[in-house]
């Protein structure tokens, strides 16, 4: 085997810059599954079909719109819209009837949900692949430090900060998410002092399975759109949201850093072997941190 | 305002109340006496719905309530004080208020400011964590918690379970304005000199079973009673 690849500090720089849009991906979808465990304590198995079914609505409007820059700005936006309405009937369809019943229903239902929504983009999209370019603006590269930066990588990196923002002004900020967090730690109390907990749970379910969505959608242009594409992300959200502790947002964030540049650099480093990098640094956080790396919400 | 008939209420497979009735009318101070485990925090419970009776009902201010879901009966005006406290660790004490407060067409309504005036000290750590509070401090926050939800009727577990003497005066202190303001309490307490001091009627309360019933005054002369239930 070679190992000879000569690494030089501005491959470096760009596989770092590369690892962090990943990263604002696998943040996005995390983060969202970190919210709904945290504030339901329920791991939402579905939350990878979701954000697959984000990828292929996102593909689906831009063609409707022709692949005009119209219709990309449409689809980013309506694609996460379209999950969290789907996620909004089925909470209020279905979900919100089992709350009171143990964890391993409310498990099972969202296995079940995975089933479905798998079949049904199946049934839909049909199973090959599909892809999307995004607008010509975003097409090209961008010179950084000398070297050719992809611009929709570049695009995706803005992102990452304003929903971390977003995500902190929504916690922190408004009577929704001061009740969410409430709910989080002692649920009764929260109903006992006038609030119905369904309708918290209910929105916190919507804004976490949009996020799913809109981490589909972002990703589209940059990955086949495929069945399994839920597979992948959902392995990946789960080992996220536990390095970075259950329910944790900010540590859905540090969590994905970790897991999003080991990655991008362990191809730098050992290419045979990228694959381990994450997972390895998965075992090392865990070993040290069990609970992970910021206090669990419950 | 309140009539409890005839209640069974389970923790699980635990039978805990056994066929338990009680009346509270409206502006009275009502006790519940009884040694630890006698059934008096899932006498609280079961009122508010949080731990929901198989046999027997519930009626408060002429509705049955019985089987209600708790934010219902909080709405209806019942306000809830739990023996643990369980403030909302993780906000503030503004945020525990605020997420709590709701107003009502009425005058002399709560809100946040009134609290801040009834329970002074919370007003200089408002913005600090509830979690990071004193016992007196957090049982001060569950109390005004309750009360910006602007209730008729306030449920008040052991609200003098651990705190130090003189927190305690402040706090009997305190109950007696809020029936001076036109709250009807329903007060669950170990300690009898606060209870005692406090109430207009008592029960007593002995293995999910009532024993007696009456006038403070009735109960303090039967010193049968007080020695077989009340003295450890």
């Amino acid at each position: 085997m070679d190992f000879s690849t000569t690494i030089t500090f501005n491959g470096l720089i760009q596989q770092f810059i590369v690892g962090l849009s990943r990263t604002t991906i696998l943040f996005i979808v995390s983060s969202g599954l970190s919210l709904v465990l945290g504030v339901l304590r329920i791991p939402n198995v579905a939350h990878g079909s979701l954000y697959m079914l984000g990828a292929f609505l996102c593909y689906s409007v831009a063609t409707l719109f022709g692949n005009s820059p119209i219709g990309f700005w449409f689809a980013i936006l309506l694609a996460p819209i379209g999950v969290a309405i789907i996620s909004l009937a089925t909470e209020r369809g279905l979900f919100c009837h089992l709350y009171d019943r143990e964890h391993l229903m409310l498990l099972l239902f969202t296995f079940a949900l995975m089933l479905i929504f798998h079949d049904a983009v199946k049934l839909i999209w049909g199973s090959e692949y599909r892809s999307l370019t995004p607008p010509v603006i975003f097409q090209g590269s961008l010179p950084i430090l000398g070297m050719p930066f992809p611009k929709y990588n570049l695009f995706l990196l803005s992102i990452g900060p304003i929903v971390a923002v977003g995500l902190w002004f929504l916690t922190q900020r408004t009577k929704i998410g001061k009740i969410a967090r409430a709910a989080a730690v002692d649920r009764d109390m929260v109903g006992a002092v006038g609030i119905n907990v369904s309708w918290v749970f209910a929105s916190v379910f919507v804004i976490g399975c949009f996020l799913a969505g809109l981490g589909g959608a972002l990703v589209a242009p940059t990955q086949n759109i495929t069945q399994g594409m839920d597979h992948t992300i959902i392995m990946e959200a789960f080992l996220i949201v536990i390095i970075g502790g259950l329910g944790n947002v900010w540590g859905a964030l540090l969590g994905a850093l970790i897991f999003g540049l080991t990655d991008s650099m362990g191809i730098m480093i050992l290419p045979q072997f990228s694959i381990v990098f994450p997972y390895a640094a998965v075992v090392i956080v865990l070993i040290f941190r069990p609970k992970g790396l910021l206090r669990a919400t419950w | 305002m309140l009539q409890v008939d005839g209640i069974q209420s389970f923790y699980g497979s635990s039978h805990i109340l056994f066929g338990l009735s009680l009346t509270v009318n409206r502006g009275e101070i009502v006790c519940l006496l009884g040694r630890n485990g006698a059934g008096k925090s899932t006498t609280m419970k079961s009122i508010m719905g949080l731990v929901p009776p198989r046999q027997g009902s519930i009626r408060f201010k002429d509705e049955n309530i019985t089987g209600q879901k708790p934010y219902l009966i909080a709405r209806m005006g019942m306000g809830f004080v739990p023996d643990d406290r369980r403030v909302f660790f993780d906000l503030t004490v503004d945020e525990n208020l605020e997420i709590s407060e709701r107003r009502i067409e009425k005058s002399d309504s709560w809100n946040r400011d009134r609290v801040y005036d009834f329970f002074q000290p919370l007003k200089h750590i408002r913005s600090r964590k509830a979690g990071l509070l004193s016992g007196g401090e957090q049982q001060m926050l569950t109390i005004a918690r309750a009360l910006v939800t602007n209730p008729e009727l306030l449920l008040l577990d052991e609200p003098t379970e651990g705190l130090a003497p003189m927190i305690v005066d402040m706090l009997e202190h305190r109950i007696r304005a809020l029936r001076d303001a036109g709250l009807t309490i329903l007060l669950a307490e170990q300690n009898q000199k606060t209870a005692l001091g406090l109430s207009d009627r008592g029960y007593i309360l002995d293995n999910g079973v009532i024993r007696y019933q009456g006038a403070i005054k009735d109960l303090q002369e039967n010193e049968e009673v007080m020695r077989k239930y009340l003295l450890v």
